[in-house]
Order: structure tokens, then C-alpha cells, then sequence
């Protein structure tokens, strides 16, 4: 078995950005990511209980971030980092989990400038074996460019 | 929601967030795939999820991620603004079958749930932070997060 952990290829890879992602939050995605997951919140369907609301639009659900609307550049990221993790012996990906924060309301029709970078990369030591915590974050600027989200996503690799 | 609006004085630590009941569907996953675009098919073919060592198909973490917004966007009310939050996959879920087109199998349902761990006034802001999760049909929380809310204050009220 190869020694994994992070090697110098790795660690170089903090602080990496990505090339900046577009996009739309629609109206029609919102509606069918609310009806998929059981969310009868009319602020998701009902354009005119949204227009009447404090939003005066349909706004955009919490867990929208990540899936439908992707991270910037999180598959280029994963892309880039991929190599040098298969080479350490780490080619088994785990989703860890989400942090999201939240700046401004996002509205269907805004469209969103997502920029990605390999925020952090820490070993542990599992039951298994070493394993590679890799915090990918990305930044959601609006059309206005103003910050409307950063979400930072964990990939475990072992 | 057209439900009633909680307030910062309705709450203390310990408060219960409401929970919501969940049954994850084999349909649930499909639509799911579809509205969020995770088309891996870890997450609805059985024969490809026996090579994967996960006994089986298995409910997308970030599904149950969206269920946890749900949970907690609907306690804030439209009044209330979610400003983070966070969830980390922890354990597999199973989805039940399908007994009918419409309706899924007897099983398991799944409860998110949620309590009041904070709260406080910072710049004017009536701030509550709530530990959240996902709860399975034996009681294990294989998804646990935390979230920050910024509820409206009575005093504020006008």
C-alpha cells in the first residue's frame, strides 16, 4: 500500500482558485427542487403570495447551494487535486458535509458569479487509515456583485 | 409560511424547533436526482449500488441537507432569515420502496428536528442558534448540523 498523506503536491494546492462559474436561479428550478423535497412553502410556488411578500420575489431555498446550483468550480477543483490523491493511495471520495452562510436574500432571477478555492486540506487519523479533509469554498457574488453566500463544502478522501 | 410567525421572545434555550416528518421514497430520489442534477446512480440503481459497498441504494446527503433547510426555514417563517447553516453526513439512510405509483412501502420515516441552543442581541439583530438533525426510524441522528437564525423581535414590532 502506498503511504498516504499529504504530500508536497497536495498541500501546494491550498489557496488554488477555479475559474468563475455563472448561474441563473430560476423560478422553474426552485419550484421542482420545493416539490422534490416536500417543501410546500409558498414563497418557492406562488408568485404573487412572493411578490406580496417582505421578498417581493421567489426566493431561493437554503439547500439549493451545492445541488442544483453547483459550487464554482468544484468539479475542476476536484479535478485538479484528483491526481495527486490517487497517487497517495486516496481515490475513496466521502461528501462530509455543508456550511453555508448567507449575506442577502437570493431571488429567482438573480444570477449568481461563484468563485471556488481549495480553502484547507488536513489529515486525520481514521479506523482506517489516514484520511484527507478537503474544505472546498466557494463565494456567490449577485449581479449587483455583492456577496450573497459562501458555502464550504468537506470531501473526505481515504 | 402562511403560519403563524415566531418571534425572539417566543423562544429560550431548550425550544423545541417544530419537527417535520420525512419518508424518503425510491420516487423521492428520482425526483430529487432530477431537480438537483446528482444523477449518480449510487442513488437509485441497485446493481451498481451493490459495487459500492453501501448495502444498497442510499438517500442523497445533500436531499437530507434540503430537508434540514426546510425544517428550519419553515420554523424562521417568513418573517425570520436563516443566516447559517450547517449539516454533516454521518450515517447511510435507506429509501423504502415503492408500493404503488403514488405511495411508497410501509418503513422507516424520518423526523428532523431541531432545538434552541442561544440566542442573543448582537447589532440590533434578535439572533437564535439551533443544533439541528435528521433523525431515522431507530433514533440515530445520521444527520446532524446547526444553524443561526435571525428571528423578529415583538419589541421591534411597530
Amino acid at each position: 500500500m502506498t503511504e498516504a498523506g499529504i504530500s508536497d503536491e497536495i498541500k501546494a494546492m491550498i489557496g488554488t482558485m477555479t475559474e468563475p462559474s455563472i448561474m441563473e436561479v430560476e423560478r422553474g428550478a426552485i419550484r421542482r427542487f420545493a416539490d422534490a423535497i416536500g417543501d410546500p412553502n409558498p414563497l418557492y410556488k406562488d408568485i404573487e403570495y412572493a411578490k406580496n411578500s417582505r421578498y417581493g420575489e421567489m426566493v431561493c431555498p437554503i439547500g439549493f447551494f451545492g445541488w442544483p446550483i453547483k459550487g464554482g468550480g468544484l468539479e475542476q477543483m476536484m479535478g485538479m487535486i484528483m491526481p495527486a490523491m490517487i497517487k497517495a493511495g486516496l481515490f475513496r471520495i466521502l461528501d462530509g458535509g455543508v456550511d453555508y452562510e448567507f449575506f442577502i436574500p437570493i431571488h429567482a432571477g438573480d444570477t449568481l458569479t461563484s468563485y471556488g478555492k481549495v480553502a484547507d486540506i488536513r489529515e486525520r487519523e481514521g479506523k482506517s487509515g489516514k484520511m484527507l479533509f478537503i474544505t472546498m469554498e466557494q463565494t456567490y457574488l449577485n449581479q449587483n456583485g455583492d456577496k450573497a453566500a459562501v458555502a464550504r463544502a468537506t470531501i473526505i478522501a481515504r | 409560511m402562511a403560519e403563524k410567525q415566531i418571534y425572539y421572545e417566543d423562544v429560550e434555550v431548550g425550544s423545541e424547533v417544530t419537527p417535520i416528518a420525512k419518508v424518503a421514497s425510491t420516487l423521492m430520489l428520482v425526483k430529487w436526482a432530477g431537480a438537483s442534477g446528482d444523477f449518480n446512480p449510487l442513488h437509485f440503481d441497485d446493481n451498481f449500488a451493490a459495487t459500492q459497498g453501501t448495502g444498497g441504494i442510499i438517500v442523497h446527503g445533500a436531499l437530507k441537507r434540503s430537508w434540514l433547510g426546510h425544517l428550519i426555514s419553515a420554523w424562521a417563517g417568513d418573517e425570520g432569515y436563516v443566516k447559517k447553516f450547517s449539516c454533516q453526513y454521518r450515517g447511510m439512510d435507506y429509501p423504502r420502496r415503492m408500493a404503488s405509483m403514488m405511495d411508497p412501502a410501509e418503513g422507516e420515516t424520518w423526523w428532523c428536528k431541531g432545538a434552541v441552543t442561544n440566542k442573543y442581541v448582537e447589532d440590533d439583530q434578535h439572533v437564535v442558534e439551533c443544533e439541528i438533525w435528521v433523525e431515522n426510524g431507530q433514533g440515530e441522528k445520521t444527520t446532524p448540523g446547526s444553524a443561526t437564525v435571525i428571528l423578529p423581535s415583538k419589541k421591534a414590532k411597530k
